[in-house]
């Protein structure tokens, strides 16, 4: 099978490529430059900007599936961007592979789409929610799952992945932030992390992508639907960061802010950082306060039945190959 | 007469208009049942009646009819429940009587009139033609209903009574509030000038009714003109001799023995007007009743509690094969010889036995009160000839409120051989328990001291039942005595505390008892040599029927819990005991307070110790085995509706835990006559065929058959169907779960409310508690679920004095994470977990759950132990 990955410099996107590439798929990847973490394997990298049409249509020439990951993610900066990006982007994609001939498109996309603020407690893959202000990041990516699930029919096969907070060696994401924040004395806990949140380790997030991009011929269970993945191990939040923490070696002292402040905190921050002009992450939003300080967790079964698919690195195992990844990094590194 | 004039002839151009569509569906009643239909009347002239209707289901014209008749002042949304939920099945009518509801207002209506309105709209409807036809009736729509199936009984297949009447029952006045209601001044005023009359109906449910049934209840009556027929329906209730219509209603009571019918009453028991009396009045009335009674429910039973779901499962039977005349309604056989069958043994024949003989039969070191074999033997004579004589007729319920003692002993065999049925409740209920039980037994005679009678009357437990001093009882000369009675007849109900929400009050029959009787001999080898020191006030009641010597040792009965190991030997000692009970706290508490290097020679002679009620350390019994060398350690498995059902002693629970570390509570074999077997869980109870049995090693609910299972439950009939499944019904749901292993041994792994229902399947909260209690040396564990049923996490709740409520360190969570082979989403610790008060054992996990639950979504939450 050949796969075009998009956004294949990400940790999950190269993460796909090589487990694609590795099993005898030929594989291409999209990103905006090369990348070095694929350049040891045999995938052919085509550079360029999702936004532009060409670039998508010469990618997935000859391609028999898609797995559409290119993404802005983050809770600044314009909403032109977030919207020129992922919604503009998915039907960049979607127009190639229906001019292509291809019939599989699993379409990356966040648990984030239908969040609404409440708790959720062993919850299904809700529908996308469209409406927000300020959160450009999931309003952009509901519309881009609305598109992509609509396309899904007789010729072409869309499923929607939604993978839980992803994390492992190499993340960037969450676990750089945990410690870098663990590192600098500022790691502060939500509602003291006593809410259980799902989290994916990344060799789960792939496995998940790997086998929705099996299941997704026309026509099948999965085809035009969404599922969220992860490890199907809720934690509390605590629990993860402090697990993170030692397998980095890097102090666990964290603050305990509540809930209400976190989200008093958040919405302050939001309105501040633009007039500061700031382009980076703010420490705090109410979307992440409310992410950190609630419980998110999903009932795994309908990603069971239907894509055939269970996760095979528990958050135990995870953490240990965390632990390993950090030490083989620290001997690299020491003088 | 006094009884306030009946408007005549009033102008009938009051219209109140149906709702509109949106209407209807925001009160939850699909729009196309609501019609309204031209009957002629049989006074000539026609009537708009407005009807809910849902018509036949699909494709089944002729399924059965429910037509439902509403009382005052309400109307057929009245009925809500039984349309949305019954409909799929059968055809449901819920009319609006005239004047009432959205029918046509008309001139006034007694009772006459309206039980022909009833036949004018089944006419009309051409209802009971095709297919069968029940009555649903409620409050005074009862009465019309009633009065229609006198008329040709053939045409009624059954009827469901809720909380209505035919007669102000014998020897009591109609109640207050409705003569109240009714008194000339007032009824006008009350009923239809002010909406005083709806208002209290639909408050009297408080907020076990919602805003919109609230809403729907008031909304055709918002005009005096439109509520002109409250007025009349209330003073239509012959409250007084000489009433228009006191005739009528006299005649329709006579007569329903006629409707041969099966009949469901379906009770609210906190109705202040038609209250238990009411139903005991009907019951006594019709030949075929049975009752489910609703304890938390008032006046509008059918809003407030699920009797439409009762009603389903009723019309289930109904419909499939027929609904058996219960048999506790004959307790006198067909013949009239009321003498006891053959084979059943009397629960008093080992004291009758013994009538010559002069040796001791029960010693209360509590009192210091004794009684020999001869003594009680008359006394017992004495007891059931006294209440023979004070008008005690077979099958009459008697409350024994008599603590225990010489006294209670004597009474209860007194009131087996009179024919009576002893109801005897557990003090673990509280005060407010014990009442409840009591009034729901309606018992018709209390024996107790003069306090506990005086709450008998003053509380209402009992207010018109004779009461007794069991001194003076007991004093009585012996008397005629009355014919013992047979084993079919009822002997006993007994409530028991432990389980959430009100009491069950479970029945039992003279040959149930003494079969247990009887199991307990034969578990225990028990022989007329044994004798018997019994610390749990209940089994002291066993020791005359088995015919040993029995003693009530020094410890306060309502604290079991304090028995001292030096109270529990010197009983032992003063009777040279074979045999001991003790409650699992008693026993702890006895282990706690032996002394060390003290001689215990009454412990010494035991042959058997066994306890019961709650699991039982194996902890407590091993240090209790220093005590009792000679003792074997017995923990019989069982409940108030069966018991034994499994019997193990502590080598083989030693064993056991070796054998399987994480199978659970291992209770042992079944005891000899009864059968156990492992259903799966959530089969269909409604099913007709008692479920099929799991492979050996399955978890699944404990079902048991055993001749000593007990009859069913008091005025509870849906409960009673839902733990009796099969044809037959000898079968009983233990609510337990668990699983039979290869060497044929019992293990109980939890209730099957708590099991926790993961992804991966079910997860039982026994054996991952008692796994973890063993291997980390926790005291109390409580293993439950959060989130939505089939997708719930594990989540262990530890106690721990010292630690603040909340989420346990890193290293405590990787401890249990290594004991538990399921996977644990979050492991907390509590100062103390919840244990109920009898045994201070059984942890309530609904609370922790419901905290855990709160805790895991991030909400802000109390510290658990500070929670009232």
């Amino acid at each position: 099978m050949k796969v075009l990955v998009t956004g294949g410099s990400s940790l999950i996107g190269a993460g796909v490529a090589t487990t694609l590439a590795a099993r005898g798929d030929d594989v291409v990847v999209q990103q905006r430059s090369r990348s070095g973490a694929l350049e040891h394997i045999e995938v052919r990298q085509e550079l360029g900007d999702i936004r532009d049409p060409d670039v998508v249509n010469r990618a997935a020439a000859r391609c028999d599936a898609i797995v559409h990951l290119a993404a802005k993610v983050g809770v600044v900066g314009e909403w032109q961007e977030y919207r020129s990006i992922n919604v503009d982007g998915t039907r960049n994609v979607l127009a190639a592979a229906r001019r292509h001939g291809i019939d599989r498109l699993v379409h990356v996309s966040s648990p984030s789409v239908a969040h609404g603020g409440e708790p959720i407690v062993g919850g299904a893959a809700d529908a996308p929610v469209l409406g927000r202000r300020h959160a450009w990041y999931p309003e952009s990516k509901a519309m881009a799952e609305i598109d992509a699930l609509a396309a899904a029919g007789d010729d072409l096969g869309v499923v929607a992945i939604r993978p839980h907070l992803v994390w492992g060696p190499g993340d960037t994401q969450l676990v750089g932030r945990i410690v870098e924040r663990a590192t600098t004395g500022r790691l502060a806990l939500v509602g003291g992390g006593r809410a259980l949140v799902d989290t994916t380790y990344i060799d789960n997030a792939v496995g998940a992508l790997v086998a929705a991009l099996d299941a997704v011929t026309p026509g099948a269970a999965c085809s035009g639907q969404a599922y969220v993945v992860s490890n199907g191990e809720p934690r509390m939040i605590r629990e993860l960061v402090e697990g993170i923490c030692l397998a980095a070696g890097v102090p666990f002292a964290p603050r305990t802010v509540s809930l209400r402040v976190g989200r008093s905190l958040g919405a302050v921050v939001e309105r501040v950082w633009p007039l500061l002009r700031r382009t980076d992450e703010p420490p705090l939003t109410q979307f992440l306060a409310e992410q950190l300080g609630t419980a998110h967790w999903f009932d795994p079964r309908p990603a069971r039945d239907d894509l055939g698919w269970t996760p095979t690195v528990s958050i135990d195992d995870g953490l240990v190959r965390l632990a390993d990844w950090f030490a083989a990094d620290r001997r690299l590194t020491a003088p | 007469m006094t009884t306030p004039s009946v408007r005549k002839g009033e102008p009938t151009e009051v219209r109140v208009s149906a709702p509109d569509a949106d209407t209807w569906r925001r009160w939850g009643i699909d729009p196309s049942w609501s019609r309204s239909i031209d009957v002629a009347s049989h006074t000539g002239g026609t009537h708009c009646w407005h009807v809910l209707d849902t018509g036949a289901p699909d494709g089944r014209a002729d399924a059965p009819v429910v037509l439902c008749v509403h009382g005052n002042p309400t109307w057929g949304y009245a009925w809500a429940s039984f349309l949305r939920r019954l409909h799929p099945t059968y055809r449901v009518v819920a009319i609006d009587q005239l004047g009432m509801g959205y029918s046509e207002r008309t001139g006034s209506r007694r009772y006459a009139d309206r039980v022909r309105d009833l036949d004018d709209v089944i006419v009309a409807l051409q209802l009971g033609h095709e297919s069968p036809l029940v009555l649903a009736a409620h409050d005074w729509g009862g009465a019309v209903a009633m009065g229609w199936a006198v008329q040709d009984p053939r045409q009624v297949a059954g009827m469901i009574l809720c909380n209505t009447g035919i007669a102000v029952p014998a020897g009591r006045s109609a109640p207050a509030i409705i003569r109240l209601a009714a008194s000339s001044m007032l009824l006008d005023v009350v009923c239809r000038g002010t909406s005083i009359f709806v208002e209290g109906t639909v408050r009297l449910s408080g907020r076990r009714i919602t805003k919109i049934d609230r809403e729907a209840f008031r909304a055709p009556y918002r005009s005096a003109p439109a509520r002109a027929a409250i007025a009349d329906f209330v003073a239509d209730i012959p409250l007084r001799p000489g009433h228009p219509s006191e005739a009528a209603i006299a005649d329709v009571a006579e007569r329903l023995q006629a409707v041969d019918a099966p009949v469901l009453l379906a009770w609210g028991a906190r109705d202040p007007v038609f209250d238990d009396d009411f139903a005991a009045d009907l019951a006594g009335r019709f030949p075929n009743t049975t009752m489910h009674r609703f304890p938390e429910a008032n006046h509008l039973v059918m809003a407030e509690a699920d009797v439409a779901g009762v009603a389903e499962a009723w019309l289930a039977e109904l419909f499939d094969g027929g609904l058996a005349i219960p048999a506790t309604n004959s307790a006198v056989d067909a013949d009239g010889s009321i003498a006891l069958a053959d084979q059943v043994r009397p629960l008093w024949a080992a004291i009758d036995e013994r009538r010559d003989d002069t040796d001791e039969a029960f010693v209360d070191l509590a009192t210091g009160d004794t009684i020999t074999f001869a003594e009680l033997a008359h006394r017992v004579d004495a007891v059931a000839s006294e209440l023979h004589r004070r008008g005690l007729q077979p099958g009459d319920h008697v409350a024994m409120l008599t603590p225990p003692g010489v006294d209670l002993v004597t009474a209860v065999y007194g009131v087996w051989r009179a024919g009576g049925v002893t109801v005897i409740a557990d003090r673990g209920l509280g005060i407010q328990g014990l009442g409840r039980a009591v009034r729901s037994a309606r018992p018709r005679f209390v024996i107790g001291p003069r306090r506990a009678r005086a709450a008998a009357t003053v509380l209402r437990w009992a207010p018109r039942a004779t009461r007794l001093d069991p001194a003076e009882l007991v004093a009585a000369p012996v008397g005629e005595l009355p014919a013992a009675p047979s084993g079919d007849a009822p002997a006993a109900v007994l409530f028991t505390s432990g389980a959430t929400g009100p009491a069950k009050g479970v029945r039992y029959r003279h040959s149930q008892l003494a079969a247990q009787r009887d199991a307990l001999a034969a578990t225990y080898a028990i022989t007329s040599a044994d004798r018997l020191v019994a610390a749990f006030a209940p089994f002291a009641l066993y020791g005359p029927a088995l015919g040993i010597l029995t003693a009530f040792p020094d410890v306060d009965v309502t604290k079991p819990g304090e028995l001292t190991a030096d109270a529990l030997d010197a009983a032992c000692e003063r009777i040279g005991a074979t045999l001991a009970f003790a409650s699992p706290s008693a026993l702890a508490n006895v282990t706690a307070t032996a002394r060390d290097g003290r001689q215990h020679r009454g412990l010494g002679g035991l042959r058997v110790v066994f306890s019961a009620g709650a699991p039982v350390p194996s902890e407590t019994l091993r240090a209790l085995a220093e005590l009792a060398p000679s003792a074997t350690l017995h923990t019989p498995y069982g409940m108030t509706e069966v018991l034994p059902v499994a019997d193990i002693e502590l080598n083989a629970i030693e064993q056991a835990e070796r054998d399987d570390p994480k199978g659970g509570v291992c209770v042992g074999a079944p005891v000899t006559g009864a059968e156990v077997r492992i259903a799966a869980l959530g089969f269909d109870a409604a099913d007709h065929d008692v479920p099929s049995e799991l492979a050996i090693g399955s978890t699944g609910e404990i079902l048991v058959r055993a001749p000593w299972v007990s009859d069913g439950y008091l005025g509870l009939w849906a409960t009673e169907r839902a733990a009796r499944p099969g044809p037959v019904g000898d079968w009983h749901r233990s609510g337990d779960v668990g699983h039979l292993d290869v060497l044929g041994r019992l293990w109980v792994e939890g209730r099957v409310v708590h099991v926790i229902h993961a992804t991966n399947g079910p997860i039982t909260s026994v054996p991952v508690e008692r796994i973890i209690e063993r291997s980390l040396g926790i005291r109390r564990v409580a293993a439950v679920g959060v989130g939505p049923v089939g997708s719930q996490q594990l989540v262990i709740v530890v106690e721990d004095p010292e630690t603040e409520d909340g989420p346990v360190g890193s290293e405590m969570a990787a401890s249990v994470r290594r004991a538990v082979d399921e996977p644990v989403a979050s492991v907390l610790t509590v100062r103390q977990l919840p244990v109920d008060i009898r045994h201070n054992a059984k942890i309530d996990r609904a609370a922790v759950a419901s905290w855990a639950s709160d805790v895991s979504a991030g909400r802000r939450v109390r510290p658990f132990s500070g929670r009232s």
